[in-house]
């Protein structure tokens, strides 16, 4: 018999209001646990894009520059100012595509044949040539239009020139650069004259070291935007460091949800152990009485706040894998971002906060308890 | 030396009607061995006396000595290791723990203490002694009747070996035959070892278990 034996009999002689207490803080530990992992979740998904993309700078005309092209003037001083790193011009433009006899319109991406390769993977077949009359489609496009012959080998006509489909791009996701999934990639020389165009929409540099980002982005700055704004040189860094932040404040925000449902519930412990306070005066008359110092039974108090708390917590631990496993399926659709060690430390984190809140509440009932005055205690009914 | 000795001691109750005076300036001494009886009217000072003796209760003026140890200037700490380590408490209502079976009720002053390697077997020695048996070790103590629980009390009390036993209307709960065995099993352990008794009663057929009688009237000795 210890003072922690009697804590867990009185907790099991009101076994209801314990199971009560005890379900708000497994509530409030899944709440706080469940949405942390969804939070991070969408962390790690965006920082998945960001070591995709993250070595890229992407420059383009300013906005207030007045026009929204670069010239080929432009674009070599560019490759100029990046050295050793390449530089991959594109221009964009949007125009019919017709398979036998469907016609619909699409993206068109227009990017220099010997730059293709280092900009993009192929699923099937090859990389188009800047001799020939071949061009790549995007592995949505591909998958869309199954039924319409849009296919590898297939003759598409875009504009009113026959172009032959010598390959389907892999699937790359969304990107800071281009989206070249739901599009048509064509050689720039087709392009250019094709459309009789010399001009491009933006220039993709890729840094072989991202160390290199600042210096990089720096030497563009300095070579075009001397005199006045010419062209914003953006990376994906900056881009992303931004959505980060929004992340980061949905997740402080919906942390904030679940840490407020554990403050209620440690109000719920705070009422429990009052009541068990007021109930049992004239036992804690006897128990000081026959020699229990304030101390012991503080402590005794306390171990009751704990036993809830920690059962509320290792029962909420253990529903939130289930609910925060789910939670990162459907929000961020990669179930796999919750194993990731900095989703579980979300649990434990929960579970840590729900015994904290618990231990917390029980202070003042068990300080109460033991400031009783012992012969008024005793004569309590 | 006195077990338990009074110097001018009052006890005053400061109300905002005005004080009231519980204890008038008392002076008495408890010798080792004794088994006395505090008699008196309702409101005499009787409880508030033996608080004091208990060390519940520390004294408005004046000197107590419980066990060659003044009281006065004791803090919380000291007063509950007095209680815990020299005196025994008898209650009118038993005021056994519910949540504690019989025998871990008998050994838990034994616990507080530190002493768990022999707490159980030493309970159950003390049970056995006071009458009650081994059956009952594990019932909870709202399954005995009132004059076992009232043993079970007793057995608490006498197993940290205390000083003297305070006892406030033990028989008061209780039939008179069964007030009566509990008075035959004080008596016992005052004659038979030794133990000072101290104890408030109303029932005048007590004093024939008494050494003698101390009479309260308005806090004061009469
Ligand atoms: N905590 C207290 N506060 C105020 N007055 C008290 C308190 N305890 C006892 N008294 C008063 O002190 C007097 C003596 O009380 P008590 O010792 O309980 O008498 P008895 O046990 O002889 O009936 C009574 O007038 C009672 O009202
Ligand atoms: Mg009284």
């Amino acid at each position: 018999m210890t003072f922690f034996d009697l804590a867990r009999r009185n907790v099991s002689r009101h076994w209801l209001r314990s199971i009560l207490a005890v379900t708000g803080i497994a509530i409030g530990v899944v709440a706080i646990a469940t949405l942390g992992i969804m939070g991070n979740s969408i962390n790690l998904m965006f920082n998945d894009m960001v070591s995709d993309v993250g070595d890229t700078i992407t420059v383009s005309p300013a906005t207030r520059s007045g026009t929204t092209e670069l010239t080929k003037r432009q674009v070599d001083d560019i490759t100029r100012a990046v050295g050793a790193n390449r530089a991959i011009p594109f221009a964009t433009t949007f125009d019919s595509v017709t398979v036998g006899e469907t016609k619909s319109g699409a993206m068109i991406y227009a990017i220099p044949a010997k730059d293709i390769p280092f900009l993009l993977d192929m699923e099937a077949g090859a990389y188009p040539k800047d001799t020939g009359s071949g061009c790549v489609i995007g592995k949505t496009l591909a998958e869309n239009n199954k039924d319409t012959g849009l296919k590898l080998g297939a003759r598409a006509t875009i504009g009113n020139e026959t172009l032959r489909v010598v390959g389907v791009l892999e699937e790359r996701g969304m990107g800071f650069d281009i989206n070249p999934d739901s599009a048509i990639v064509v050689p720039y020389s087709w392009y250019s004259n094709h459309y009789d165009k010399d001009t491009y929409d933006q220039v993709i540099v890729k840094v072989r070291d991202v160390n290199d980002l600042d210096a990089v982005k720096e030497a563009i700055e300095q070579k075009m935007n001397r005199r006045e704004n010419v062209v914003t040189v953006m990376d994906t860094r900056g881009i992303l460091k931004e959505v980060f932040a929004a992340v980061d404040s949905i997740t402080v925000f919906l942390m904030g949800i679940g840490a407020v449902s554990l403050i209620v519930a440690g109000v719920s412990i705070l009422n429990v152990m009052l009541m068990s306070v007021t109930e049992r005066i004239k036992e804690i008359g006897v128990l000081r009485s026959i020699g229990t110092r304030r101390s012991e039974v503080m402590r005794m108090f306390i171990y009751e706040a704990l036993i809830l708390g920690l059962v509320g917590a290792a029962i909420g631990g253990v529903l939130s894998f289930g609910t925060g496993y789910m939670m990162t399926a459907v929000f961020s659709g990669n179930p796999d971002y919750f194993f990731n060690p900095t989703s579980l430390l979300y649990i434990v984190f929960g579970m840590a906060f729900g015994i904290g809140m618990s231990a917390v509440s029980g202070i003042y009932p068990a300080w109460k308890a033991a400031h009783l005055n012992p012969i008024q205690a005793l004569r309590h009914e | 030396m006195p077990v338990i000795s009074f110097d001018a001691v009052t006890k005053v109750y400061p109300l905002p009607a005005g004080d009231v005076v519980a204890l008038a300036g008392i002076d008495l001494a408890i010798e080792e061995g004794e088994f006395v009886l505090i008699m008196g009217p309702s409101g005499s000072g009787k409880s508030t006396l033996l608080n004091v003796m208990g060390s519940l209760d520390v004294p408005t003026s004046g000197e107590v000595t419980i066990a060659g140890k003044r009281i006065s200037r004791m803090d919380d700490d000291e007063l509950t290791l007095m209680r815990r380590d020299h005196i025994g408490f008898i209650f009118q209502q038993f005021n056994l723990i519910p949540l504690l079976s019989v025998v871990e009720n008998v050994e838990y002053p034994l616990i507080l203490k530190g002493r768990r390697d022999v707490s159980r077997e030493r309970a159950e020695e003390v049970l056995a002694a006071v009458g009650i048996t081994e059956s009952h070790f594990t019932h909870k103590p709202g399954e005995l009747s009132g004059g076992q629980q009232q043993r079970v009390a007793i057995a608490r009390a006498l197993i940290n070996d205390p000083d003297f036993l305070l006892c406030d209307e033990p028989t008061g709960n209780l039939d008179s035959k069964t007030g009566t065995a509990i008075m035959e099993l004080l008596g016992r352990m005052n004659r038979e070892e030794g133990k000072t008794v101290i104890m408030v009663t109303h029932d005048p057929r007590m004093t024939e278990y008494a050494d003698r009688t101390i009479r309260l009237v308005d806090g004061r000795l009469a």
